[in-house]
């Protein structure tokens, strides 16, 4: 049993051996990830001692009290959520070993190739093709579309039809994809913000190794559940401070100008105050339940209020800002490496807010998933369970 | 520059083992003597209080005496019991003076000197009852009777409970709280929107009276209690009407489908799941501050207050709708629901007077 002494103990034998002052940076996170303290939850020999996963902010906090090097979870956020999650839990020994240890110290980046502009809410419906070679390899046609990080990405986690005869969840199967094929050409998706967050991505003739296949033939469906489960629980239960979120910009406008204050933005304002902080304790509780043990389905809801507080703060923000209100800081095109809600301007936040009701599920999923497995009301009648994919209507 | 009060590190806003005994004992009581149908029944009768319940919270499991320390007879608990306790009588809109004696009549009497009082409101066997109207929030300027000459002269309207009281803590002119035996005033039954919690006309014509002490704190402190506990109560009537409301539709068939398949009416229910789950942060977050005395106690009450109102308003409203024609009936008991939850939007401060109240406590002034 590794418990939080134990832990202590091997992160300070850490320390010594590889002083972070006199540690390059890498060699340091390749020495933890060894060392079995990258995330302790995770099995000894791939990052971790199989100690309970609350015991990480033991290592954390004693690693950043001696200044050692983080991996920058920001930058590796969808190696770090969704595909480290399913590749512990649906890969083969050696593919466990191949990719976690890089992707944990982040010199390999991943993305993920699911979306489709065919296939947003109606994921399963997806269209791009692997077809078997007589090899056992696979060639694979498509494109994907939404993709954050495609453009400095080293792999993709990849789901793709391999039997357009069976019904659409069925024939589908997981592949790890090397983005540097030169079949796999990425372009920047310029969105509303003016910049290229993400990415569109062409596959043409991809030949993608059996061995880069993640789970069985077919059960790819199965195998995405692992990574979308993770991106929600990834999306809620951070901590924040009063004012932490959206509301903070705006709160800190109205104190320090009082020449743009209004009658009727009062009332709107203090109305999403109220909100915002009524949340804030939402996602605070849910916390307090995670750490006591008690995971509620609380969760799925968080998502759906942060995203509209978040569009409805600052759409009353760009108002509050009266004639600068008008203008916009920057329209050039760019492609950041990272995702910032509430960076940038408020013409900016409200522009990209108006994806948070999109991103990781629409609004509208998120509710039918709530009134179906929380509340446990019917699902609509369905037409396309039944169907072999190759017949359904698009 | 901001002049907020600096936040509590680490409001407790989960409900403990003993605070879960606590609702089970509570609810499984009031299942076996609150059903719907009685309170319906019973609520244009001449006793519209259910004094056999009241017996049994009271005597049976010394609710009433929760906020009262043991030295004085009560239970020593905190805010954060009563609130489980408030939310299992607003889940049953249970015709009892609960918030009314034990919560705002109880906290005037914490900030006064009457031992023997307090006592006898503990043990449930005295009801007493604030005569502040129930419309007004902490901090808000109330109506005083006239003391003259030893006695108390005046008239007070919009008095919760206060038919069923047995002592009246009245406010005068000469800045006291006075205790009145309710037997020496006249009180006359207003007709009520949210006949489960009536208010009543309150008529002193000399009165006595026995000075408590100072008026002012006392009716502040049994406000700010109110209001923060009134959330919990809202969000128990919220609880009922959303998980009736969904078993409701799950049953309901018509299109030879149940309605709740229809994404319409899911997606309103998973909306109001969602208010009613923010709220219980919002109200468990108030009752935390109001135990722990917290500093931040003004902002967690006015937060909780101005979030909670629009969600029981809301959730009752939707209730109803989604009800379809039985929902408008009498006999069905979502009409319970709906007039306490839009009384309750009005009690101890509506929703518009505690945002009033954040902009200065959190420094987000008005033009």
């Amino acid at each position: 049993m590794t418990d939080a002494a134990e832990l202590r103990r091997r992160t300070a034998e850490l320390l010594a051996a590889y002083p972070p002052a006199d540690t390059d940076r890498l060699d340091f996170l390749r020495a933890r990830f060894d060392a079995g303290l990258a995330w302790v939850h995770y099995p000894e020999g791939l990052g971790g001692l199989g100690a309970p996963r609350s015991l990480q902010a033991v290592v954390d906090a004693d690693l950043e009290a001696e200044g050692a090097p983080d991996n920058d979870p920001r930058r590796i956020g969808i190696g770090l959520g969704m595909a480290a999650p399913t590749i512990l839990a649906y890969g083969t020994e050696e593919q466990k070993r191949q990719y976690l240890r890089p992707l944990w110290t982040g010199e390999e980046v991943w993305c993920q190739l699911f979306s489709e502009p065919g296939a947003g809410s109606d994921l399963a419906a997806l269209g791009t093709r692997a077809v078997r070679e007589g090899d056992g390899d696979w060639v694979v046609n498509g494109q994907k579309v939404w993709t954050s990080s495609a453009h400095v990405a080293r792999w993709a986690i990849l789901i793709a039809r391999t039997d357009p005869d069976v019904p659409k969840h069925r024939g589908i199967t997981y592949f790890i994809c090397d983005m540097t094929d030169p079949g796999v050409e990425v372009r920047p998706l310029r969105q509303v913000t003016g910049e290229a967050e993400f990415n569109e991505v062409f596959i043409t003739g991809v030949r993608i190794p059996d061995a880069r296949r993640l789970g069985e033939v077919g059960d790819g469906w199965k195998v995405a559940q692992t990574t979308l489960n993770n991106e929600r629980v990834a999306i809620g239960g951070m901590r924040l401070p009063r004012e932490g979120g959206m509301i903070g910009p705006v709160a800190r406008t109205w104190r320090e100008r009082p020449e743009l204050r209004t009658h009727d933005l009062h009332q709107r304002l203090l109305k999403l105050w109220v909100e915002a902080e009524a949340a804030r304790l939402t996602a605070e509780r849910l916390r307090q339940q995670l750490v006591a043990g008690q995971p509620g389905p609380e969760g799925a809801g968080m998502k759906l209020a942060f995203a509209r507080l978040n569009q409805e703060i600052s759409g009353l923000e760009v108002e509050l800002r009266g004639e600068e209100g008008l203008l916009y800081d920057d329209w050039t095109m760019r492609r950041p490496e990272l995702v910032d809600f509430v960076g940038r301007d408020a013409g900016y936040r409200y522009l990209r807010s108006k994806g948070n009701s999109i991103e990781g599920g629409t609004t509208e999923v998120l509710l039918n998933i709530v009134a179906e497995r929380v509340l446990g009301l019917p699902s609509e009648p369905r037409t396309d369970k039944d169907v072999p994919w190759k017949d359904l209507a698009r | 520059m901001s002049t907020q009060p600096t936040q509590r590190a680490e409001p407790d806003l989960l409900y403990s083992q003993e605070e879960d005994a606590l609702r089970a004992a509570v609810r499984d009581l009031l299942a076996d003597h609150c059903d719907a149908a009685g309170v319906i029944a019973r609520i244009e009768s001449d006793a519209p209080h259910d004094r056999e319940l009241w017996k049994l919270l009271a005597d049976g499991m010394g609710l009433a005496g929760l906020l009262v320390p043991e030295e004085l007879g009560g239970q020593g608990a905190t805010h954060r019991e009563v609130a489980v306790v408030v939310e299992e009588l607003g889940r049953a809109v249970a015709p009892v003076p609960f918030l009314t004696s034990a919560v705002v009549a109880t906290e005037a009497l914490l900030a006064g000197e009457a031992p023997d009082l307090l006592a006898e409101l503990a043990s449930g066997r005295r009801i007493g009852t604030l005569a502040v109207a129930l419309n007004l929030p902490a901090g808000s300027a109330y109506k005083v009777v006239r003391f003259e000459d030893g006695a108390l002269h005046g008239e007070l309207t919009g008095i919760a409970d206060a038919a069923a009281a047995d002592v009246l803590l009245v406010p005068a002119d000469d800045g006291g709280l006075y205790a009145v035996d309710a037997t020496a005033a006249i009180i006359t039954a207003q007709v009520s929107l949210d006949l489960t919690r009536p208010l009543a006309k309150i008529v002193l014509d000399g009165a006595p009276g026995r000075l408590l002490g100072d008026a002012e704190p006392a009716v502040r402190r049994a406000l700010r209690a109110g209001a923060g506990l009134l959330a919990s109560e809202q969000l128990g009537l919220a609880e009922w009407t959303l998980t009736e409301t969904v078993r409701y539709l799950k049953e309901r068939k018509q299109f030879n489908r149940p309605v709740g398949g229809f994404q319409a009416l899911k997606h309103r229910l998973a909306q109001l799941w969602l208010e009613v789950v923010n709220l219980r942060a919002a109200a468990r977050n108030a009752a935390d501050a109001l135990a722990t005395g917290s500093e931040d106690a003004d902002v967690a009450v006015a937060v909780a207050q101005a979030f909670a109102a629009p969600v029981a308003v809301h959730a009752a409203e939707e209730a109803l709708q989604l009800h379809g024609g039985i929902g408008m009936t009498w006999e069905h008991p979502v009409h319970l629901y709906l007039k306490r939850a839009k009384t309750d939007s009005i009690a101890y401060g509506t929703a518009g007077a505690h945002r009033a109240a954040l902009a200065e406590l959190v420094d987000l002034r008005a033009p």
